[in-house]
């Protein structure tokens, strides 16, 4: 229960932080969009065994972070909750992979611990994005940024229902999973059966309350579109973000700034 | 079940997105032609159900551990196929940008493991048939527990080919498939109880919403022989672009650079930047001579492995510095909003 109530406060915090009103709120939706995506792809483009190139790449969070005054610790909470699913795919790696490929001194590094420990930095980078993205921009807006990029229009208005009803559902299911609990006195609840006729409970009030709505909806004239608010234009500063970061992105790419800086700073011959 | 993004590629990662976004255009397209209005907003609740179905856990008997409904199949039957693999997308976005459960990238994966193979593949090919036009309990119970198996194992399965197509992960794909299928084994009759038991409940409260799913045949016209073909199309196409990128090239993007500069790799370190850089070397470095020279227990021709270590230590460094620049700047604009503020 714990968790469902843990998960609804989550969710509600992101989506609070995303009615802020900062210099990054206020970029065009679709730009946010497309320069997280834009950074995804970058961070996961690099080979399995790249660890220093992917650090500059720490600069978008951190700079969007700031300017979106968004709260760092909360983010890295969050990220850190995932980190473990990735921690367990990539735990094999050290055990499959013994070839060493770096030496410091006596320290011998293998391809294993080297890939694992990119895939933990890239798992941090890409999850924190796109924690980012919804934190400074909002689902609906996200929503309707994806509409506008051509997704079709029948998935939009379910992903904007989804967002609507999903506060009501979780509540009423962290009730009924309480009900339960109470009722199981310290055992992890009642077993598959009781289990499934709980959730068919919860099924038929839902489908019944899909009823409602729908007829609410009808008779305030919905037509199968969600209109929003306030329409974007797509203006020069949403343009300079999208082209600026974009090729930044393409420079850290295609460029090692970690391994320039420590052959500058250490005089080495790199 | 869910993908991550660093485990994946792109070029396993973009074909997954083309994959699941034809499926997704495909669906609306059809759902369009269908569509009694009343299934939009039952959609959505529905997805907001299975949301919140999938954090309300249960014992696994026998075994002390727990788990929750995935829903693919439960929403297939419910719903019919294209609305129950939208509805499943709709879910598994949320969970990507809000619980960064995935992530975008494996956004295209995700949906279709755990949207496109239960309601468009194990629902109308293996559920539908064992059902027959008279469900009754043992009918759904063993028709739902088949699908269920049988989705989660293609799911399963899938997850381990993307995987290992990526290259990131170093599990063999058949050790990684010895870990998974088992798993998933168990899952799915979990998985396929819950289903039977939720289907049988709603059955006998209210038979017509089984039923006018049952009779509304969506994906059920098209004939069987014609839809597979178009899955062993997508599958050759798939494989062929996979297979391709993964063996002309370790990634898409390398290859696009090439594409555009003609060079296989842009001015390397010896003659580009670096080169020029390396004049003022000497007068910037505050940390002069750090790069480890080799104790001598191999005398000779040790000037490239010396190199390579020159280079590690320079990047240790340089990335330590890079990322303490990236979070350093953070914090001077943190600073500097809080006192315009």
């Amino acid at each position: 229960m714990a968790s469902i109530t843990g998960a609804i406060t989550e969710f509600r915090q992101l989506d609070l932080l995303a009615n802020g009103n900062t210099s990054v709120h206020r970029i065009d939706a679709r730009a946010k969009v497309l320069v997280t995506l834009a950074f995804i792809l970058a961070v996961v483009s690099f080979g399995k065994y790249e660890l220093a190139a992917l650090f500059p790449f720490f600069l978008y969070p951190a700079v969007i972070m700031a300017l979106g005054n968004l709260p760092v610790r909360h983010i890295a909470r969050k990220i850190l909750v995932v980190l473990p699913f990735a921690l367990m795919v990539g735990m094999f790696n050290p055990l499959f992979d013994q070839t060493v490929l770096i030496r410091l001194g006596p320290l011998a590094v293998s391809g294993g611990w080297l890939s694992l420990a990119s895939i933990m930095v890239r798992a941090t980078l890409t999850v924190g994005a796109a924690l980012i993205l919804v934190a400074v921009t909002g689902f609906p807006a996200i929503c309707h940024a994806l509409d506008q990029l051509g997704m079709p229009r029948i998935f939009t208005v379910q992903l904007l229902f989804l967002h609507r009803y999903l506060f009501v559902l979780t509540e009423e299911g962290g009730r009924t999973a309480r009900a339960r609990e109470l009722r199981a006195f310290g055992k992890k609840g009642l077993g598959w059966r009781s289990y499934g006729s709980l959730l068919s409970q919860l099924l038929l009030r839902t489908w019944l309350r899909a009823e409602r709505i729908h007829l609410a909806m009808l008779a305030r004239g919905f037509t199968g579109e969600f209109h929003p608010r306030r329409t974007t234009r797509f203006g020069t500063r949403d343009f300079l973000f999208l082209a600026g970061w974009s090729g930044l992105f393409l420079f850290f790419r295609l460029v090692n700034v970690s391994q320039l800086l420590g052959t500058i700073v250490t005089g080495g011959r790199g | 079940m869910h993908m991550a993004d660093a485990l994946l590629s792109p070029a396993v990662g973009g074909t997954m997105w083309a994959a699941s976004a034809g499926a997704i255009i495909y669906c609306s397209r059809k759902l369009r032609q269908e569509m009694d209005g009343g299934k939009a907003p039952l959609m959505g609740v529905l997805g907001a159900f299975i949301f919140a179905a999938q954090m309300i856990n249960f014992t696994i008997p026998a075994t002390g551990s727990s788990g929750h409904l995935g829903g693919g199949l439960l929403l297939a039957v419910l719903l019919g196929p294209a609305a129950a693999c939208i509805t499943i997308a709709s879910v598994l976005v949320v969970q990507a940008l809000f619980f960064a459960d995935g992530g975008l990238l494996a956004l295209g994966c995700n949906i279709f493991n755990l949207g496109v193979l239960p309601a468009c593949i194990a629902y109308p090919f293996i559920y539908k048939p064992l059902v027959g036009s008279a469900p009754s309990t043992t009918r759904i119970t063993v028709a739902a527990m088949v699908a269920a198996i049988v989705g989660l194992q293609l799911g399963a399965f899938a997850v381990v080919l993307e995987t290992v197509a990526s290259g990131i992960s170093a599990l063999p794909l058949a050790a990684f498939a010895g870990l998974m299928q088992p798993i998933h084994l168990a899952i799915g009759v979990v998985e396929g109880l819950v289903t039977a038991a939720v289907v049988s409940f709603v059955y006998q409260a209210r038979p017509e919403i089984i039923e006018s799913v049952q009779q509304a045949r969506l994906l059920g016209q098209t004939p069987l022989r014609k839809v597979l073909a178009l899955f062993l199309g997508a599958a050759l196409l798939t494989g062929g672009f996979v297979s391709w990128f993964a063996s002309e090239n370790p990634d898409g993007l390398e290859w696009a650079i090439a594409k555009v500069t003609g060079a296989e790799e842009l001015a390397g370190p010896e003659q580009g930047l670096h080169a020029r850089l390396a004049g003022f070397q000497a007068s910037i470095a505050f940390l002069p001579d750090y790069t480890f020279k080799q104790s001598g227990q191999q005398p000779e021709n040790k000037a490239g492995q010396e190199s390579s270590l020159g280079s590690s230590v320079a990047g240790v460094v340089g990335g330590l510095l890079t990322l303490a620049m990236a979070l350093l700047s953070g914090l001077f604009l943190r600073r500097r909003q809080r006192r315009v503020a």
